[in-house]
Parts: structure tokens; C-alpha cells; sequence
């Protein structure tokens, strides 16, 4: 996609109201009494905090089949600003007093589910963990929102992830021992160390920052990447699996386009939303790897 | 058309475990999901699972505990079979490599919760849905069962008999979020609803953005009742900017509640003189709730839950997350500073009525998970018994779609379990409004599965289209806003017949906004404002179901607090509130609650704490 882009003002004002029946309109009447009760209360409160501030967000719009928005642009949004607001806040604000057709994935807006990672201000993060007052000049410039790099755009902020998925899926992410104890209620024993090991790589929530970081990975279709990677690592660490299924895991991590491929740029590990040490965890697959292969040679 | 054996609806955590259970006996399974499933709000667990996994520990007790929590207004089979079958399913997420914490000797480890009489929370760190998730939908790609993922379901596909004990449900109607293609699901085996939780309906929750009650609106619609829908859960431990959850575990491992003038409440005011923040969700959320009406909360609007005493190397043990959260949504480092917390929406006990085999009235359709209502939280779920019902109804669900036999079940369910004959006045009607997509034509006519998916398939595109082709009208988001809104100022912890009255009203004008409500968005590719418009009508039906069935209930029990009835009154409502939609005609009416388990009868006794 061309990363020329026209710019155009939005249109910042509240839809009008539309028609009311009588009784509609008595319930809506002492309806926006108790509103504008609650905004006095409200505003009395913020004003403390100062309120009457604004951000401005300016947002990617892309959508292949509407007219006028076939071409990229940005779109600029005034939002009221509110201590603790997200990013994620501001979208929702502007999708929802301005702009209806305005298309994010979201869903928890508690850093678990995965699904806003965002381009920031030129930084993968996610929206709903990005408090607006930690970014740089945030009530005096404008806050670029755009779609991950390196991922093909479906519309607005959206990007396909199913190349994502599919590196995932391709380092058989899923426990895999090679026996299990006997008895249907006996547990497979694991050391508290081992948990802790492996402990930082299961945290991964799937949101795709780490892959959009990498610059190896756009310049590579094939190589796993480093959510793939981190996934292999938190099997292939956990010694409940055993030594030959450990050995699997290895070899699908040596190939070609697998561990060999990062040049340690670390981009990965400063975006990460989770802190996982990916850089780390695919140098010590890495040793593994050798050692490995010293065992046969 | 699509055709499996098997379609499960939502690939949260009980969605995922009834597709793996259906693939076990060897049926061709499905799962269709408006999200990819490692997105689903399972995710978001943080305190544990329970399970009696240790010899000082049974399965009895762990189902007395569950039984007292309910305020017995759970049905004995269904927490019976919960509780004894819970060990295994945790024992199986175990063997399939979730990474609990562990004890030293290496098994896993359990802390105490809420209401709980032995410490059997599983747990791992206070990420416990998260990993729990992630470990279950691996183990769905290690089977290959195929995700239909971000897919929109709007419709079951149901025949049109006249009574929804005759009628058969055949498949679904989803719509592809990427490309807006609407397509017919067909299932010979049955289709599993497990959508998940309702919280949208209010504005302060623990739940996330894609919780519209989904699966109980489609489920009511196509004639299944709803039962206890009055029974929502507030969570008395959520962030007051965001209502992120702060998890009970926090209480578990020993964090205190505090007021403004430093009193530790729970016992100070005496709302729990034994159990103290322990005792259970509803007690310590009014306990909250009453100090700030009496002006002892901080800032007017929340208390505090301090842990710092517990030490830095015991919370970053078991409580890490709960720091980043703290840290990321309140700004409040929880090592230094106790944290703020008060009442959230959380959870919604009551749902689409099954039995213990996850079956509904309608033959082939099935429920599970938090849109369920088995029934086993009645009026009041205890932390860390979601996750293990989920495991354990979604299996059964499963497992009987897939074609094992679960023997006869004990729970009835449809109009036919009535326990009284005479009619109970609707105090409002409900969902009187036709809002134009309620064809069901109850003639009995359509009976054959292709025929039946081909015209909801017909209705839906309809529908679709029609939203899509208006030109102007009233944004969905300002209906859902004021829904939300009349909820929480209305429908909270504490209630009151002019309160929930008024609810009522707004809702009957949102219903009614809602006939001229638009799609902005004329494209098929993402169209959110689509998804969120039909997700709208959906919250606007358990809204009303949730608002009815407290008005109706004229008692105090469990999470259901009347200013007007302040005592549970077991002689008149040791009963389920059921609402039937019956095309378009709720009814309301009531179902006995089964006390008798298997070999003992549970009496119902004061709860104290
Ligand atoms: C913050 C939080 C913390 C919690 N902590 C605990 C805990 O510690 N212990 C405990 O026992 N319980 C806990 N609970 C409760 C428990 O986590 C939930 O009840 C449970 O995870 C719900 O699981 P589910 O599978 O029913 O739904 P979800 O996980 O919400 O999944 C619903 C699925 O349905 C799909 N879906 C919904 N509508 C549609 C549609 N129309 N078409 C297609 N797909 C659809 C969604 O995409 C999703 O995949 C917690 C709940 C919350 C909110
Ligand atoms: S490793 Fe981190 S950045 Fe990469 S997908 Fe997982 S959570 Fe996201
Ligand atoms: S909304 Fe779920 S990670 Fe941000």
C-alpha cells in the first residue's frame, strides 16, 4: 500500500436529534434534565482537574470499497481530553460521537485480549494500555494512529492476521507430552523453576506488535518471527514434554527461516505490551540449537 | 451452505471446550466466533478454578459451599455433578500443559476465595483465564477443528412450530466480518451456544466491548426461556476509572479493605465479622456501596484494597498482573499505595435455561458457559466456580451433541417445568414493540433442515440489507449509551420498584429509538457499525429481561437487594424466575428449585459470613 496519503479535515459535531414522538419526547425531556444535572456535576468536578482540553487525533482511513475512501487518507478528530485516557478512548469517542464508520478490532480494553495493537505515533502498542498523557506533547500535537506496518490493510485500523496465525500454528503451539501419569487424577509434577522459566513466554496475548516491529520479518514472508519463536521457546522449555518431543520443537526452530534469521535488533522486546524477552528467548534457542547439533557431530 | 455435525457458537472458554469434547466422540465440529478465540473475554479470568483436588477436601463440600453461596437458589443435580466433576477437568487442563502455579512439591497450587470453606482456588498467577484459554484453543489446533473465525452470528435457525418444546434448531445464520457475506451453518448433531456474558448491558463492568448477550437474546427469540436473569453479579473489586477487575485473589492472599477514615469496614461496621473481606461478592460490594452513602468513601465514589503488607515477593508470586493493572489503568503503584476499587458489573448468573446435559427446550440447541443458566450460582456465583463450569457443562454440552449418551437429565426445562398455573402479570410488557424481525411464521410448516437455514438466511439478509440501505435515522451508539446508562443508575447493587420501574420506561424508548436506528457505514468489508447495531437490539432484550425479572422478584436474596423487601423470603421464592418470549408475547412464570441431591437434601439456612 502507498504510504502517500491525502489529509482531510472531519467534521467534529455531534449528529442532530432526530424526531420524537410526544411521549418520547417528555421521557427525553427529563432525561436530558438528569444528563445536564450530571454534567453540571460532572464539569464542577473536572473543571478541578482542568478539563476543556482537547486532543487531536489524526487517524489512517482506508476502506477498498467506498468512494472517497478507496485512496488512503488521514482523518483528524478533536476529543475531549479526560485524565486516564487511552488511546483506545479517543477511537471509541471519535467512532461514536463522530464518525460511526470509523473500524478498530477491540474488545477487553485490558491488555489481554490482544486485538488493538496500533501504529502510534510511529511505536506498535496497544491502544487500550496507552494512556494518551504518557505520549509526548499530547495536548499540543497530533496523535498519528495508524494501522500495524508490514501487514496487509483490510480497512481503517484492521490488518489481516492470518499470516500471523499461520507462523503461530506453524510451531505446533500446543503441549505435547510424551507420556502421562498414571491415574486420571495424578498430575504431571513441575518444579516451581520451571515454571518461572517458562513463565514470561506464556504470556504472549497473540496482538502481532513484535512481528510488525521486526524488520527481518517484513523483509522475509517466511521467517517465523518472534511471537513464533517465543511460543516454540515456552514448549520446548517446558520439561514436562520430554527430551524427544523437545528435539521436534528444536528442529522446526533451526530451519531455515527460524531462529537463524534474527539479527538481534531487539525492536521486538521494546514493543512487546507483555515485557516478554523475545530477543532473549530466541538467543538461548539459539545456544540450544548448537549444542544441539554438537550432540551429532 | 456450511455443513459439520457439530457447530459450537464462541470460542471463549466453554465454546472451546465443548469443541473439543464433541471431537472426542468423533463428531465433524465447528466453532463459529465474532472473534478469534484467543480474543474472547475467558482471557480476562484472573483468580483461579476451583476443584477439590486434595484429600482434606470433597467434592460435598466443595458443592454445600456452592449450594450456601447461591442463597439456594441452585438446582442440586446441576451443582452435584459441578463439583464432582470439576477434578478431572482441572486435572485435564494439567495434562494439556497449562502452566498453573505450583506448590513446592511440585503439584498444583490452590489459595482460599470467597465463601469458599477449604482453599480449592486453582490458580495461575492472577492470569489464570488467560492461560486457560490459550491452553485450550492449542489444544483445538492440535485436533484441527476448524475456527470460523470472526464470523457474526445473528440468527438460529429454528422450525416454526408453534410450541418451542416441538421445535428443532438446525444451524445458525453467521455473517462474515470481513467480507459481509451472510451464510447458513447447518449442524445434524446440535448447535452449542456459548457466547458469554452480557455486561454491555451496563456502563460500569468488568466485561469486555464484544459481551452483548448475544447468545440468551437469539436463544429467547427462538423461544427458550431465560431464567434469573435478575441475578447479575458486582464484582466489589473493580478499577473505578475503567471497571478493570482487581481479582478476589488479592483478597485471597490477604489484602484489606479500608474507608476513608482509615477503618477497615468489613469488620468495623460488622458487615462480615468472621469471614471479613472474604465473605462473599454481594455482602462486601453493598458493604462498599454503604460506606460511600454514608460518607465514609473516598472521593465520594470508592474505598481502598491495600496489599502492600503482603510483601514484594509474595505479590509479584501470584499477584503480578494484578500491579500492571493497577499501574496501566489507575496509574497507582500497588506496592506503595493501596489501590481504589469499587462495585463493577461482573457477572451474570442467570441465562439461557438448560439442563445438565447442556440442552435447552428446543431440540439440537444447546447452552454453556456464562450465557447459561444450568442452574448452579442461583442468586449469587462464588469466585473461581465459573471457570470449572465452564469446563464441566461445556464437556457434558459437547459430548451430548457429539452423541455420547449422558443418561436422562434431572433438570426440566420449558414452559412445561411451570410450577404454577396461574398466570403472573408482566408488570410491563416486555419487548412489546415489533421491531420487524420476529417472521417466525408458527405454522409448523417449515421442518426440513436446508429449508429451514435457506430462510433465516432470507430474514437476515433482509434485515442486513435494510440496515445498511438507510440513509439516516438515530446512531445505535446513542441507544446503547442510554441503555447502559438507565442500567447502572437503575438495575445496580441496591434496588427500588420506582428505580427499576423507570428502567423499564428508558427502556421501553430506547426499544423504541431503535426502530429508526441506521448504519452509517454503507461498506461490506469490517463493518463494525453493523455489528455493534445488531449487538444493540441484543443488549436492549437482556436489558429488559434482567430489569423485569427484578421487578417481579419481591425478595431479598443473594445479589438481589430490594429497598422494599428486605429478607429472603424462602416460603414464596425458593423459585426460578423464567421469561419466555413466545414470539413476540413474553410470559413470565416460575420453576421450582431442586434442593434434593443425590443423596441428601439441601436446607436452606441463613447466610452469615
Ligand atoms: C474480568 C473477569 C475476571 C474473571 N475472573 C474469574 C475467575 O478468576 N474465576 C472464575 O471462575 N471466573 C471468572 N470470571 C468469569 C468467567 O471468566 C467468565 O464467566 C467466563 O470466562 C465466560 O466464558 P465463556 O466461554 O462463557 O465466554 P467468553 O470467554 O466471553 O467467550 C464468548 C465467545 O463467544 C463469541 N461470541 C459472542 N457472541 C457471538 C456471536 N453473536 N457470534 C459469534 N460468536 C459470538 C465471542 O467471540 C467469544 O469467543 C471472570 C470474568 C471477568 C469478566
Ligand atoms: S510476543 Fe509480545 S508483541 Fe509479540 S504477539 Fe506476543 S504479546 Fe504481542
Ligand atoms: S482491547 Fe484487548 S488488548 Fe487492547
Amino acid at each position: 500500500m502507498s504510504t502517500e496519503v491525502q489529509e482531510q479535515e472531519t467534521e467534529t459535531e455531534a449528529e442532530t436529534e432526530p424526531a420524537e414522538s410526544p411521549h418520547q419526547s417528555r421521557r427525553m425531556e427529563q432525561k436530558r434534565q438528569r444528563a445536564a444535572q450530571r454534567d453540571l456535576e460532572e464539569e464542577a468536578r473536572t473543571e478541578i482537574d482542568d478539563a476543556e482540553e482537547t486532543v487531536e487525533i489524526k487517524v489512517f482511513r482506508f476502506d477498498p470499497e467506498v468512494a472517497g475512501k478507496e485512496e488512503p487518507r488521514f482523518d483528524t478528530f478533536h476529543v475531549p481530553f479526560f485524565k486516564g485516557m487511552t488511546v483506545l478512548d479517543a477511537l471509541i469517542y471519535a467512532r461514536d460521537h463522530y464518525d460511526s464508520s470509523l473500524t478498530f478490532r477491540h474488545s477487553c480494553r485490558q491488555a489481554i485480549c490482544g486485538s488493538d495493537a496500533l501504529f502510534v505515533n510511529g511505536t506498535q502498542r496497544l491502544g487500550c494500555k496507552t494512556q494518551i498523557a504518557d505520549l509526548e506533547d499530547h495536548l499540543s500535537s497530533t496523535i498519528r494512529i495508524e494501522p500495524l506496518p508490514h501487514q496487509e490493510v483490510v480497512k481503517d485500523l484492521v490488518v489481516d492476521m492470518e499470516h500471523f496465525y499461520d507462523q503461530m500454528e506453524a510451531v505446533e503451539p500446543f503441549f505435547d507430552a510424551d507420556e502421562l501419569p498414571d491415574g486420571e487424577l495424578e498430575e504431571q509434577r513441575q518444579d516451581r523453576e520451571n515454571r518461572e522459566k517458562i513463565k514470561m513466554s506464556t504470556r504472549c496475548i497473540w496482538c502481532g506488535a513484535c512481528m510488525s516491529s521486526c524488520n527481518i520479518a517484513a523483509g522475509d514472508n517466511e521467517y517465523l518471527g518472534p511471537a513464533a519463536i517465543n511460543k516454540a521457546y515456552r514448549f520446548a522449555m517446558d520439561e514436562r514434554e520430554g527430551e524427544s518431543r523437545k528435539q521436534e520443537r528444536l528442529n522446526i526452530i533451526e530451519q531455515e527461516h527460524g531462529v537463524w534469521r534474527c539479527q538481534t535488533q531487539f525492536s521486538c522486546t521494546e514493543v512487546c505490551p507483555k515485557d516478554i524477552p523475545l530477543t532473549e528467548h530466541i538467543q538461548e534457542l539459539k545456544r540450544e540449537a548448537v549444542k544441539n547439533n554438537l550432540k551429532f557431530w | 451452505m456450511h455443513e459439520h455435525d457439530v457447530l459450537v457458537i464462541g470460542g471463549g472458554g466453554a465454546g472451546l471446550r465443548a469443541a473439543i469434547a464433541a471431537h472426542e466422540e468423533g463428531a465433524d465440529v465447528a466453532i463459529v466466533t465474532k472473534l478469534h478465540p484467543v480474543r474472547s473475554h475467558t482471557g480476562a479470568a484472573e483468580g483461579g478454578i476451583n476443584a477439590a483436588l486434595r484429600d482434606a477436601d470433597s467434592w460435598e463440600d466443595h458443592a454445600y459451599d456452592t449450594m450456601k453461596g447461591s442463597d439456594f437458589l441452585g438446582d442440586a443435580p446441576a451443582i452435584e455433578t459441578f463439583a464432582k466433576n470439576a477434578p478431572e477437568e482441572v486435572i485435564n487442563l494439567e495434562h494439556w500443559g497449562m502452566p498453573f502455579s505450583r506448590e513446592d512439591d511440585g503439584r498444583v497450587s490452590q489459595r482460599p476465595f470467597g465463601g469458599l470453606s477449604f482453599p480449592r482456588t486453582t490458580y495461575a498467577g492472577a492470569e489464570t483465564g488467560h492461560h486457560m484459554l490459550h491452553t485450550m484453543y492449542e489444544q483445538v489446533v492440535k485436533r484441527g477443528i476448524e475456527v470460523y473465525d470472526e464470523w457474526y452470528v445473528t440468527r438460529l435457525a429454528v422450525t416454526d412450530h408453534d410450541d418451542p418444546e416441538d421445535r428443532v434448531c438446525h444451524g445458525c445464520v453467521a455473517y462474515d466480518i470481513k467480507t459481509g457475506e451472510l451464510a447458513g451453518f447447518q449442524a445434524s448433531g446440535g448447535v452449542i451456544l456459548a457466547t458469554g456474558g452480557l455486561g454491555q448491558a451496563f456502563d460500569h463492568t468488568t466485561n469486555a466491548v464484544a459481551n452483548t448477550g448475544d447468545g440468551p437474546a437469539m436463544a429467547y427469540r427462538a423461544g427458550v426461556p431465560v431464567e434469573d436473569m435478575e441475578m447479575i453479579q458486582f464484582h466489589p473489586t473493580t478499577l473505578p476509572s475503567t471497571g478493570v477487575l482487581i481479582s478476589e485473589g488479592v483478597r485471597g492472599e490477604g489484602g484489606i479493605l479500608y474507608n476513608d477514615e482509615g477503618e477497615r469496614l468489613m469488620f468495623e461496621y460488622g458487615y462480615a465479622n468472621n469471614e471479613g473481606e472474604l465473605a462473599s461478592r454481594d455482602v462486601v460490594a453493598r458493604a462498599e456501596l454503604t460506606e460511600v452513602n454514608e460518607g465514609r468513601g473516598i472521593d465520594d465514589e470508592y474505598v481502598h484494597l491495600d496489599m502492600r503488607h503482603l510483601g514484594e515477593e509474595r505479590i509479584l508470586d501470584r499477584l503480578e498482573n494484578i500491579l500492571h493493572l493497577a499501574e496501566d489503568f489507575e496509574g497507582v503503584d500497588g506496592l506503595e499505595e493501596p489501590m481504589p476499587v469499587k462495585p463493577g458489573q461482573h457477572y451474570a448468573m442467570g441465562g439461557i435455561e438448560v439442563d445438565e446435559n447442556g440442552e435447552t427446550c428446543i431440540d439440537g440447541l444447546y447452552a454453556a458457559g456464562e450465557c447459561a443458566c444450568v442452574s448452579m450460582h442461583g442468586a449469587n456465583r462464588l469466585g473461581g466456580n465459573a471457570l470449572p463450569e465452564l469446563l464441566v457443562f461445556g464437556g457434558r454440552a459437547g459430548a451430548h451433541a457429539g452423541g455420547r449418551d449422558l443418561g436422562e437429565a434431572q433438570i426440566p426445562t420449558g414452559q412445561s417445568a411451570k410450577s404454577e398455573d396461574e398466570d403472573v402479570d408482566t408488570p410491563v410488557a416486555p419487548g412489546a414493540i415489533d421491531t420487524g424481525d420476529e417472521d417466525v411464521a408458527a405454522d409448523g410448516a417449515l421442518v426440513d433442515p436446508d429449508e429451514v437455514v435457506d430462510h433465516h438466511v432470507d430474514v437476515e439478509e433482509q434485515r442486513v440489507e435494510s440496515l445498511l440501505e438507510k440513509d439516516d435515522g438515530v446512531n445505535h451508539a446513542e441507544v446503547r449509551a442510554d441503555v447502559q446508562e438507565t442500567m447502572t443508575q437503575n438495575v445496580n447493587v441496591f434496588r427500588e420498584e420506582s428505580n427499576l420501574k423507570e428502567a423499564l420506561e428508558d427502556l421501553r424508548v430506547a426499544r423504541e429509538r431503535y426502530q429508526d436506528v441506521y448504519v452509517r457505514d454503507p461498506s461490506r468489508t469490517f463493518n463494525t457499525d453493523l455489528i455493534h447495531t445488531i449487538e444493540t437490539r441484543n443488549i436492549i432484550d437482556v436489558a429488559e429481561a434482567i430489569t423485569l425479572g427484578a421487578l417481579a422478584r419481591e425478595e431479598f436474596r443473594g445479589a438481589h437487594w430490594r429497598a422494599e423487601h428486605q429478607e429472603r423470603k424462602d416460603e414464596d421464592w425458593i423459585k426460578h424466575t423464567m421469561l419466555a418470549w413466545n414470539d413476540g408475547n413474553p410470559d413470565l412464570y416460575y420453576k421450582p428449585v431442586i434442593l434434593e441431591g443425590e443423596d441428601k437434601t439441601y436446607e436452606p439456612k441463613e447466610r452469615s459470613y
